[in-house]
């Protein structure tokens, strides 16, 4: 570790949190601080920081002062920040009960992105796993029938864990999965209550919930290695990271826990941002009509999902984005500071920590005009809202550590909707406004029931619709190395989740 | 137009390559982009543009002198 000329003490040069301004209580203080508050609505908590306190503002989280930066200076401070200075690590106590204790990869952050991009993530594997979910989707709608009902954080939450199972750790291996793996699953992702700041041990029954999903995961896997076991070695083309684990000997629990830490970054982000676009297209009929008509120009050829996928498909690319800006699956990122930094002309001392929100920043009016509105032109030219605020346009973080698997994460979103809404219409099957998250834990999931009806569409892509932007369908020359991304397993900072610390 | 890449922000994609690979380069021992032609002609506009936008780390940008 380099040392930095500020100071790595509490410092002489006065860092004294007083001088920003503290935000007021809307929930009662139980002794926590605004953790009540957090834990009912943390939405109602942020924004109320920047609206009180503007680019820089407090709130007491437990024992411990949280400094909630946005805009786009300060939010250029905070994520230009180097791990020595800002570590998120510590910043996520809720995530350690989910690994396991005994999780940690012994890797720094910088040394884990590399070994994603290094591994499962290579750019010339993206063609694969683009194939892989396509796969995944229709095996997801093969029983779908002409007509019918389903929960959108049933469905996609089951989807993403046979697309991350079967990217990140293997075919076979996901082949081995079912829904109860998704059940339990899910479980682990509930009890990320920001309780944990208190207690991540404490006895509540969202975390007795966390604990027996876990030990339901390890019962799950360890069946699937005796398997292995019984089955003997296989020749090394066939093998996945779950034979190569056990053959070095790892205990199922600790494989437990590498394969949740692997998953967690893709899983429940992917999961929402793919319910809140469907949501989104469905109460945007004019944005929902430019989509199919791209994608039906698009595939009009024959084109393969895998092939289009990796590529430019500007309108549904603009409805993620906005989705994303509207919805971001993280509303708040943190870190702890290692050595002490001045952050919106404040010295802010070790050991505090420090917060950006994605949700505060990516609705900043003076950035983004009419911020609450959904509106994917604003990513079309030459508006691109996204460029023009790289440090407040943040659904994925920013800086040096936004999240490696963006592109993953877009290539399969595209990959998703290009299957369903060319062969299946869809239409909410609940009043538009009772679509909302459950914004009780830190992993915000979408509060059920979240029911959407799909009926198949006749003749899809046999029609283009004749869209009436020339542009919908222009497959740009862009992207042919394409989306050279990673997944982010355990590594991705904006997501942070500490993997095992 | 003028090319920028923040090698701050670089996290070694390499997608850059691919969309324009006239205009930028990768460095494998730094694991970061290189600009090879700073102020690239116009004709090659489209390709930046591409590189910019698709850019996982947001680390391009076009500036117009």
């Amino acid at each position: 570790m380099t040392v930095s000329t500020s100071s790595t003490t509490d410092g002489g040069s006065a860092a004294d949190l007083t001088a920003i301004p503290e935000v007021s209580y809307a929930v009662p203080d139980d002794g926590h601080g605004h953790l009540a508050e957090l834990r009912t609505d943390p939405i109602g908590l942020l924004e109320r920081v920047r609206a009180e306190c503007g680019d820089i503002g407090r709130f007491r989280l437990a024992d411990r002062d949280v400094v909630m930066v946005s805009g786009a200076v300060a939010n250029e401070q905070f994520f230009r920040a180097p791990d020595e200075t800002l570590d998120q690590a510590a910043a996520y106590p809720f995530m350690t009960p989910i690994f396991g204790k005994g999780v940690v990869f012994d890797a720094s952050p910088e040394e884990r992105q590399q070994m994603l991009k290094n591994q499962a993530l290579r750019g010339d594997m993206m063609r694969g796993h683009a194939t892989t979910i396509e796969a995944e989707i229709r095996r997801m709608v093969a029983g779908w029938g002409e007509e019918g009902e389903i929960d959108l954080l049933d469905f996609f939450a089951e989807l993403t864990i046979y697309t991350t199972s079967a990217c990140l750790i293997g075919k076979p291996f996901r082949e081995e999965l079912d829904g109860r793996f998704a059940r339990h699953y899910h479980d682990l992702e509930k009890g990320t209550d920001a309780m944990a700041y208190v207690d991540a041990y404490a006895d509540l029954p969202s975390f007795r919930q966390r604990d027996a999903a876990r030990v339901e995961l390890v019962a799950l896997v360890q069946a699937i290695i005796d398997k292995r076991v019984a089955r003997g070695p296989v020749p090394k083309e066939e093998r996945d990271l779950l034979d190569v684990l056990i053959s070095i000997g790892m205990e199922s629990d600790y494989i437990t826990g590498i394969f949740i830490s692997m998953m967690f970054a893709g899983h429940h982000t992917t999961s929402g941002t793919a319910s809140w676009a469907l949501i989104e297209l469905m109460r945007h009929p004019d944005a929902m009509g430019e989509v199919i008509a791209e994608l039906d120009e698009l595939y009009a050829d024959g084109s393969e999902v895998s092939f289009q996928a990796l590529r430019s498909i500007p309108r549904l690319e603009a409805v993620l984005k906005e989705t994303l800006r509207l919805h971001p699956p993280l509303i708040v990122l943190l870190r702890v500071v290692a050595e002490q930094i001045e952050l919106g002309g404040h010295p802010i001392p070790v050991g505090t920590m420090v917060a950006a929100s994605p949700r505060v920043s990516n609705r900043i009016g003076t950035d983004f005009p009419d911020p609450e509105a959904f509106d994917p032109g604003r990513y079309i030219d030459p508006r691109q809202e996204d460029l023009a605020n790289r440090w407040t346009w943040i659904p994925f973080g920013a800086g040096r550590h936004r999240c490696v698997g963006n592109a993953f994460a877009m290539m399969q979103m595209k990959a998703i909707f290009s299957v369903l809404l060319r062969d299946y219409s869809f239409e909410m099957a609940q009043p538009s406004e009772s679509y909302r998250d459950d914004v009780s834990k830190m992993v915000i999931q979408l509060e059920q029931p979240c029911r959407v009806r799909y009926r198949r569409r006749v003749s899809a892509s046999s029609t283009t619709g004749a869209a009436s932007s020339p542009s919908a369908a222009v497959v740009e020359p862009a992207s042919s190395a394409a989306e050279a991304a990673e997944t982010p397993p355990a590594g991705c900072p904006a997501h942070a989740p500490g993997n095992g610390a | 137009m003028r090319v920028v890449a923040d090698l701050d922000l670089c996290q070694g994609h390499q997608m850059c390559t691919g969309e324009a690979p006239d205009v930028f380069g990768f460095d494998a021992d730094a694991d970061r982009v290189v600009v090879l032609q700073e102020n690239p002609d116009e004709s090659l506009r489209p390709q930046v543009d591409a590189a910019v936008k698709y850019c996982p780390a947001m680390a391009l940008a076009i500036k117009e002198d």
